[in-house]
């Protein structure tokens, strides 16, 4: 068993990622209870997972990038890059069901006196014009280094971006988490867990194949120029 | 469907369309590197069947 996963662990991943999908959306909408908020709360559970998710893709890139700087692991570059991408697609799908779930609630799609939307914003634009940055730099250690140090500086931005919903005196996002621990009921916060799990290991599995499909794709080229 | 049903739905329908979109993307990218792997082994090939002719010639 143990070698089987060993030989297939983007398989055993993405069949983990699949499960716990099916389980939170299971979860989501025949076990939590509907709260005051109405049903328009449930986009909470994979609003905030994703969020963090994108967090933490931007955590993980960042960590890929001081291997560059510290060791000049030019591998982990590719990855850095990768965990970016993700990281940008998750923060798009955060701003996109933050959205919608504001768009009922507040009645407008966004309010930009609200700063914990308006950092994330920062952070997400932060991260999109990092690949303006790499790809106007010819591939090589330069754009390694400068992209490295470019994400080591968006990674400052995360408990920035985090934090700006406790130290805002004025703000009317809805506060999950703060000292006393999750404001929710205990049905409601085995789902969230389940939520984040599921979205923290489907980011992991297309972390992978895009990074899979990246690798292959620099060897190919190297092959193309041993053979011409 | 209640306004708020359709709002829930359109959340989580973007989910399943952006995940959709990136499995579509990556089949795309596999689709290339098998047509670039394909040029490359008949581009081995064909230098293999060169170096022959000359080591026969």
């Amino acid at each position: 068993m143990s070698t089987w996963l060993r030989n297939n662990r983007l398989a055993a991943l993405a069949a983990l990622a699949f499960v716990l999908v099916t389980a939170s959306i299971a979860l989501v909408f025949f076990y939590a209870p509907v709260d005051e908020d109405g049903l328009n709360q449930k986009i909470f559970y994979f609003h905030v997972g994703i969020a963090l998710t994108a967090y933490a893709c931007f955590a993980w890139g960042g960590w890929k990038a001081l291997l560059v700087l510290w060791k000049g692991d030019q591998d982990a570059d590719l990855e850095s890059y990768v965990a970016i991408h993700q990281g940008v697609i998750f923060g798009a799908l955060t701003l996109v069901t933050g959205s919608i779930w504001a768009r009922y609630r507040w009645g407008h799609w966004w309010e930009w006196h609200e700063d914990q939307l308006v950092l994330f914003l920062v952070l997400f634009l932060f991260y999109a014009a990092y690949f303006m940055l790499r790809f106007s730099v010819p591939a090589g250690p330069r754009r390694s280094n400068l992209s490295a140090v470019y994400a080591l500086f968006g990674v400052a931005l995360v408990p920035v971006s985090i934090l700006a919903i406790r130290l805002s005196e004025r703000f009317i996002h809805p506060v999950a988490f703060d000292k006393g621990g999750p404001n929710m009921a205990g049905s409601q916060f085995f789902t969230f867990c389940v939520s984040l799990a599921a979205m923290l290991s489907l980011a992991a599995t297309l972390y992978h194949v895009e990074l899979a499909g990246k690798r292959i794709d620099v060897r190919l080229r190297e092959l193309r120029e041993a053979l011409q | 469907m209640s306004v708020e049903e359709k709002y829930v739905a359109a959340a989580y329908l973007v989910i399943f369309a952006v995940v959709l979109a990136y499995v579509v993307i990556i089949a795309l990218k596999l689709q290339r590197l098998e047509r670039e792997l394909s040029e490359l082994a008949e581009l081995a090939r064909v230098k293999q069947e060169e170096r022959r002719a000359v080591a026969v010639g």
